[in-house]
């Protein structure tokens, strides 16, 4: 018996994971000045204090959100800002571009999308007590990394 | 070109401050940076202020960064001012509709200072 991982077979999880991990990688390494790797999902979750969203519509349809809590949050603003994060609007700012750019590196990365695929400018809740609800049906990939030892949650869920 | 005036027009105040620290990274001395959240905002400041070189975002409320590259030509001494775009945006049909409408550069984000070196330091009459 073999296994066939033909592009036909697989499901978009599979074949978009890695692309959603290396959008994350990039964007850590060059604006943020650290290397980050995935870590198994299930054993990292994050306290949701700071969560940055953008929306994507047209060929891809759906929303790419990050996750971590609110000292990592005001750490990644730091080492983006090269100075302290004096307000919880500045960190927010930070974590709101940082999820911009993964959305736009992830989805620059996947053939035949660019073109016809809107962002929306950033969102960003602060505080944990929410529940987050999407419409987006479909597909749904996450993947966490670690930054200086916390856990940074991408998910995207995409409609259809 | 000694020290240059530069606007940066991005809806986020830390992009805004990490365009400049990157400029100040590729080299180039700055005089004074003049900053915008929105296209609109741009055009205004482009009326008070006399700028070398305008670094944009695209995606922006009130007022896109491909809008304001079309109304430059409105402001009469902005005209001939090299317009740089800093997107996330990477598709080739924004490049082009930024490259048509009057944008001489396009980085995209991420980005880092050489990236700002290698498409900047040519408009401003220096080499990378």
């Amino acid at each position: 018996m073999t296994t066939d991982t033909s592009f036909a077979t697989r499901s978009r999880e599979e074949d978009w994971l890695p692309v959603l991990e290396l959008a994350v990688e990039e964007v850590f390494e060059i604006m943020v000045g650290c290397r980050v790797k995935p870590v198994p999902p299930a054993e990292h979750r994050p306290k949701g204090e700071f969560t940055a969203m953008v929306g994507l519509a047209g060929s891809l349809c759906g929303i790419v959100t990050v996750c971590c809590d609110a000292l990592t949050a005001h750490k990644i603003a730091k080492s983006m800002l090269g100075e302290t994060a004096d307000t919880d609007e500045q960190v927010a700012d930070a974590l709101g571009e940082i999820c911009n750019m993964i959305t736009g590196n992830f989805k620059n990365k996947l053939a035949g999308t660019d073109n016809s695929c809107m962002l929306s400018v950033p969102s960003v809740i602060s505080g944990g007590e929410y529940n987050f609800y999407s419409l987006a049906d479909g597909t749904f990939m996450e993947t966490v990394m670690l930054f200086e030892g916390a856990p940074v949650a991408v998910r995207l869920q995409l409609n259809g | 070109m000694d020290k240059i005036r530069a606007l940066i027009v991005d809806d986020s105040s830390v992009m805004r401050k990490i365009v400049e620290r990157s400029l100040r990274q590729a080299g180039i001395e700055i005089e004074k940076v003049v900053e915008a959240s929105n296209g609109a905002e741009a055009l205004a400041a482009l009326r008070d202020n006399v700028v070398d070189l305008v670094l944009c975002d695209i995606n922006m409320p009130v007022m896109d960064g491909l809008e304001f590259v079309r109304q430059v030509s409105t402001v009469e001494s902005a005209k001939g001012v090299p317009i740089v775009m800093i997107t996330t945006e990477g598709s080739e049909s924004h490049v082009v509709q930024a490259l048509q409408a009057g944008a001489r550069g396009y980085i995209r984000k991420p980005f880092t200072p050489d990236h700002v070196k290698e498409h900047v330091l040519p408009l401003l009459g220096k080499k990378p």
